[in-house]
């Protein structure tokens, strides 16, 4: 979690309109996905290759059957028909219908099986290519994009692209080779009555096209609809604590019950239009029929047309009857997979604010001296670092205090490039980081933060989480230099226990150090605590920062507390105030200088709350020898 | 994973194929069929709509016969007209009923899905806190959304499968009028079907709830590592994570896989079944055309109509992953609406009214797990306007204490009272409008600073939120925010430092204006300059107000008015600071340690830390 110096006019933009810029580009969406699918260029062609096959025996059938029971009939109607011969045609027909039945229920299988085979590769794509961009997004994309808003179009918009390749895309591919193919074969009837019994296909194209149009908008909205419910739900369940502290559940509900009703109502009226749409095409569609017996009869009466020529128009009629019944279903998922996809497509379309340049090497740190020269940092418009310099090396650790929203923090995040700064530059060993590749930094950055994230799972999994490979003694003499290796083998399934959601059911502290372990167990050569222990009490603390000062050793670390006691290990403490380092100096010289520092020292040492620095404040510096098993031993006099 | 699946065991919401082959689909559907009740009107209308739907689409082809052996072949122009005309206003009337049949099924399917919605929304909000606590948000946001995605799914798709349905039984029956005999003979390929789909059906349900299953780890997986993603690019592991999702997404895509398999498996079997019923028609009809005992336009109606039989058939298949899908997703959502509320108001349950604020506790045992009781036999009680501190290690008891006296959980033995009356015997509203709760990990919510602070106190005004806010002193900080009180808060308050997070909620404490609050721990995160000046913000919050402190901080704990210690689940010893002092005890130990919180005594203790200091 950032916070700190962070303003909120820097996250003004909170979700869509992040995005809203981007808009314009959709045009282009059902295309890209299409490129997608095609891809899987064997996938792809197979299925259609498949689906024209199956499209074949949809015709073919209807012919047969018609050729068959013709032959048959005449035979019968000549009256001089041989009940043998007539028997063995129609045996003959049968068996022919049922191979042509079997091979076109095959190629049924085939075309549906291979439609949504495909969809389900472009799906599994776009999942894994939509979590590969959100993890590589730099924070201040994710700072302003809310999880809800990510979460929707993780999975229902994929969802709706995978609706479309597999309906929109292959199905379409079906339902315009069977049209043609009838309108192809009703010309070749008769050309001017095939004029009047397709009279309904530019109407239909018509219809589709403006229903497109109009359903993309509403999916559109629908889906941002959607997204702010399921922040609602997100928050909701994320905040059950306080939501039944206040008794809340009526408002809550009543909260979400006028938003659900806005994505329902939304809802009718997108599907009013689909209703519309749909019975509106299949109206079309009899009234064709109606004409074809109408003017095919005349002709017939008249004899320009013969009964049988009629007959196979209207079953052509009739094979045409069940695609252009998914017609409407086709055009709502292409409009559906337009916003969905555009939505996909948005996120991946970032591009992270930060990244390797081209060229950056590996950062190999030598000496580990790492420098902020006249660093300034804004978030958006405000302004949260100025002109800050200074330089740490192991042998001279630093400390930071400084009032909330002082920029500590943003320090804090600038060392390991989780922002780029906006002037001046912060190098390690004379190499400006941003040289150097993001993974290699951060590898050689350890930071630990005030409200840490624990993730579902064990608390072995948790320590071990940036070091999967860990022994069990690594993360052991980690969690004892953290200070929670007691805590945790006195837990009846010790580093086995799963801890839950944001890590319910450890305290604050207790989070703080399992999170300080997992810092500690990567080792790195440069360590960052941001207030990493504010809510471990005193006692904890000095105990943790006395086991730190060996491993500090080498190494190269800023600490920023508020507790003053915090900073005793630091050679040299500056005190932040709007963005502006404001004094530096050692405890004794600060004290001295009867400023900002001081100041802050005795405000801690009225409060007398953390009475171990109060009874401390004598001895800020670090304290000489003390037993280390009986931490905070040697101020119990009070 | 597996240890998370085992947490939703224990909060159980099982995924296990067993528990879903114990319930049948028609339990599901009977569900389903308990929502439409209320709109029994719309349905009945829609019936009517669908019977005239499939009529018209029956008559098309009869229209056509007759159109063609009556008319045409005869040279009856006149009939001809009629008949035209009459197929006309059939389209019209087919027209018509399709659209009202859409419109109204659709309006009627999303009517029943926001009760779906809302109804598991009610039952998340009514939930215990147990379970609340273990099951990821991830899994279920995926039932809220995902599942009941799939219901909708199912719904867009019904419309078609209704008429289709009806369509079979009115072709049935038209064969059966026409000729019976061969009608019969036509229909008997359907047992082929149905024994088919009978040795079918398990494989694909259970494919089918893989698919679902596999959806919800993913979005799990998904949901974890966009809220920790700080860590995660902190940590560099993000290519360990790439791997993982990896294996979760594969596991999805075979599983989706092998459910459109079965789903496009009946496909073929369909189709042959079509060519034998056409080929019985053909032989068997043919026979009786050529014995005299078939008029031969009846065969020519039989085949277009068995065509027309199979062709919903058919469409029925490939929507049958849909409701397979739509099935598997409603044993989903009705296991969460099905789970039984631990803590639910009685009947006959009475608003709690003006009390005097006392908390009491009478021999209170309790435990998260009945078996392990991790409260023995605890009475305590806090006269109205006094302040109780709640020390003692972390595992001891403390937070539990506080959420008993909210009712999050029921006791197992003895009482909680609150104004003298048992909190199991008042509604849970109530209870809550007297009670407030600030909690150490403040949670705000991605609404304005003003919505923030308001939050359930519906009816403060502006000037109540700014009030509450100077005494508080917040209103300095959020003076200075670009839009002051308006100032929209991002996910979580993620631009506030975690102190300005917790001022807010001390803020909202205030607005409300319980006569009991409740503090976990509320002043940990918070840094020296917000301490100063909560320190006394704290003091106005607590004045005239009955209070429970667990408490981190000795300032907080010497001005209270007794001191609780807890010590495993029972009260090891209590009285002011002063008398606990001389008494010489646990706290007076502690004390004399200058531990600050007694979070991490236990371990001390154990190690004889304590002890040896306290012979000092």
């Amino acid at each position: 979690m950032i916070h700190g110096a962070r303003l909120p006019g820097a996250g003004r933009q909170l979700t869509d309109d992040y995005f809203a810029r981007q808009h314009g580009a959709g045009a282009r969406t059902i295309w890209r996905i299409t490129r997608m699918a095609l891809r899987y260029r064997w996938h792809f062609a197979l299925a259609i290759a498949v689906t024209l096959i199956g499209a074949s025996f949809f015709l073919w059938i209807p012919r047969l059957l018609g050729q068959g029971v013709d032959q048959a009939f005449t035979l019968i109607q000549e009256g001089s028909a041989d009940p043998a011969a007539v028997r063995s045609l129609l045996l003959r027909t049968a068996i022919v219908i049922v191979i042509a039945s079997a091979l076109r229920g095959t190629f049924g299988f085939l075309q549906m099986f291979l439609g949504e085979t495909l969809g389900q590769r472009v799906a599994a794509e776009l999942r894994m290519r939509f979590f590969d961009k959100l993890q590589a997004l730099s924070f201040s994309f994710h700072d302003n994009v809310h999880t809800g808003n990510l979460m929707s179009r993780g999975i229902s918009d994929i969802e709706g692209v995978r609706m479309f390749v597999q309906q929109g895309l292959v199905r379409s591919v079906y339902v315009v080779v069977v049209v043609v193919a009838s309108a192809a074969l009703i010309v070749a009837i008769d050309w001017q009555l095939a004029l009047v019994s397709l009279s309904f296909i530019p109407f239909v194209a018509y219809r589709s096209a403006r229903l497109r149009l109009e359903l993309r908008r509403y999916w559109l909205r629908v889906q941002e609809l959607l997204g702010a419910l399921s922040t609602t739900v997100q928050e909701n369940l994320a905040g059950t604590r306080v939501v039944r502290a206040f008794a809340a559940q009526s408002y809550e509900e009543r909260k979400f019950t006028r938003e659900a009703r806005n994505v329902q109502r939304l809802m009718l009226d997108a599907l009013a239009i689909q209703a519309q749409g749909g019975s509106v095409m299949s109206f079309a569609f009899l009234v064709a029929w109606a004409l074809i017996l109408w003017l095919g009869g005349v002709r017939v009466v008249n004899g320009s047309m013969t009964v049988g020529e009629l007959t196979q128009v209207l079953a052509f009629m009739a094979v045409m009857q069940f695609p252009v019944r998914m017609i409407p279903f086709i055009v709502n998922s292409v409009a559906r997979a337009h916003s969905a996809g555009g939505r996909v497509l948005e996120v991946l379309d970032q591009t992270p604010a930060i990244a390797d340049r081209p060229g950056a090497g590996p950062l190999a740190v030598g000496e580990g001296v790492v420098r902020f020269d006249s660093v300034a940092f804004s978030y958006g418009t405000v302004a949260a670092l100025r002109n800050v310099t200074f330089e740490v090396r192991p042998d001279r650790a630093i400390g930071i205090v400084g009032a909330p929203g002082s920029g500590k923090s943003t320090i804090a995040n600038l060392l390991p490039r989780f922002y780029d700064v906006t002037a001046g530059a912060i190098t390690i060993d004379g190499v400006d980081i941003r040289e150097v590749t993001v993974r290699s930094l951060r590898r050689a950055v350890g930071i630990v933060q005030q409200d840490p994230f624990l993730f579902d799972g064990t608390l072995r999994d948790n320590i071990a989480y940036g070091h999967p490979d860990a022994t069990m003694e690594q993360i052991e003499a980690a969690s004892r230099l953290a200070q929670v290796h007691d805590f945790i083998a006195g837990l009846p399934e010790g580093y086995q226990t799963e801890i839950g959601e944001r890590g319910v059911g450890l305290s604050g502290g207790q989070r703080q150090r399992v999170a300080l372990a997992r810092t500690l167990l990567l080792d790195p050569p440069i360590l960052i605590f941001d207030d990493s222990t504010s809510s471990v009490d005193a006692g904890t603390d000095q105990r943790i920062r006395q086991q730190l000062a060996a491993v500090a050793k080498g190494r190269t670390t800023i600490t920023i507390a508020h507790r003053l006691s915090s900073l005793r290990q630091s050679d040299e403490i500056l005190v932040m105030d709007a963005g502006e380092i404001v004094e530096r100096g050692t405890h004794d010289g600060l004290m001295r200088r009867n400023g900002r520092y001081r100041e802050i020292f005795e405000l801690q040492r009225l409060q007398g709350s953390e009475t171990t620095d109060a009874g401390a404040g004598g001895s800020l510096r670090p304290r000489a020898g003390g037993g280390e098993d009986v931490p905070g031993g040697g101020e119990e006099g009070q | 994973m597996t240890g998370r699946r085992d947490q939703a065991e224990t909060a159980r919401l099982k995924e296990s194929d067993a528990e879903i082959f114990a319930r049948l689909d028609s339990a599901v559907f009977r569900r389903f069929g308990r929502y439409l009740v209320p709109y029994v009107r719309a349905v009945s209308i829609a019936t009517v709509a669908v019977v005239v739907f499939t009529l018209t689409s029956l008559a098309v082809p009869i229209l056509v016969k007759v159109g063609l052996d009556d008319a045409i072949v005869p040279g009856n122009l006149p009939l001809l007209y009629v008949i035209a005309g009459a197929l006309g206003a059939v389209a019209v009337l087919h027209w018509a009923s399709m659209y009202v049949q859409r419109l109204i099924i659709q309006r009627v399917g999303q009517d029943v899905l926001y009760d779906i919605r809302r109804d598991m929304f009610v039952q998340l909000q009514r939930l215990s806190m147990s379970f609340t606590d273990r099951t990821p948000i991830g899994g279920l946001m995926s039932r809220v959304f995902g599942d009941v995605g799939a219901l909708q799914e199912m719904l867009e798709t019904t419309v078609e499968a209704m008429g289709d349905i009806l369509l079979l039984f009115g072709i049935v029956v038209v064969m059966l009028v026409f000729d019976w005999r061969l009608g019969l003979m036509t229909l008997s390929v359907l047992p082929l079907l149905t024994l088919i789909r009978v040795f079918w059906q398990p494989f694909a349900r259970r494919a089918f709830l893989r698919m679902r299953r596999n959806a919800s780890i993913v979005g799990s997986y998904l949901d974890q590592n966009v809220s920790g993603i700080r860590v995660v690019q902190a940590m560099n592991r993000e290519p360990v994570n790439r791997g993982i999702m990896g294996g979760k997404v594969s596991d999805l895509f075979w599983s989706n896989v092998s459910g459109s398999k079965l789903g496009a498996m009946l496909m073929p079997t369909v189709d042959l079944l079509t060519g034998v019923a056409l080929a019985i028609v053909i032989i068997v009809g043919g026979s009786m055309v050529l014995g005299g005992g078939l008029e031969v336009g009846t065969m020519v109606l039989f085949l277009l109509f068995v065509q027309r039989f199979f062709e919903p058939i058919r469409s029925l298949t490939m929507h049958y992953s849909v409701l397979q899908r739509a099935v598997a997703a409603g044993h989903r959502i009705f296991e969460l609406l099905d789970l039984p509320l631990e803590v639910a108001d009685r009947p006959g349950a009475q608003p709690i009214g003006e009390v005097n604020p006392s908390v009491e506790f009478d021999h209170v045992v309790f435990g998260y797990d009945p078996a392990k009781p991790v409260i023995h036999d605890v009475s305590f009680r806090v006269e109205p306007g006094q302040t109780a501190a709640i020390v003692g290690p972390t595992g001891g008891g403390k937070t539990s204490l506080t959420a008993l006296a909210h009712r999050f959980y029921d006791v197992q033995q003895g009482r909680v009272l609150i104004g003298g009356r048992d909190v199991r015997t008042v509604t849970q509203a109530s209870l809550g409008s007297i009670m407030s709760m600030v909690l150490q990990e403040p949670f705000l919510f991605s609404k304005s600073v003003f919505e923030n602070v308001r939050y359930n106190t519906r009816q403060a005004t502006r000037a109540d939120v700014e009030r509450a806010c100077r005494i508080i002193g917040a209103h300095d900080f959020i003076a200075r925010l670009p839009e002051g009180y308006d100032t929209v808060l991002e996910q979580r308050g993620s631009n506030l430092s975690v102190g300005q997070r917790q001022l807010l909620s001390f803020a909202r404490a205030l607005v409300a204006d319980p006569k009991i609050l409740i503090l976990d721990e509320a002043t940990a995160n918070i840094d020296s300059y917000t301490e100063l000046i909560i320190q006394d913000a704290l003091r106005k919050l607590l004045q005239g107000r009955t209070a429970l402190v667990i408490a981190h901080r000795l300032s907080t704990i010497r001005n209270a008015d007794t001191i609780i210690v807890v010590d495993r689940g029972r009260i090891v010893d209590r009285g002011t600071h002063d008398e606990l002092v001389a008494r010489g005890g646990l706290y007076a130990q502690l004390w004399r340690m200058n531990y600050a919180s007694f979070d991490d005594l236990r371990g001390d203790l154990e190690k004889g830390v304590v002890a040896a200091a306290s012979t000092t």
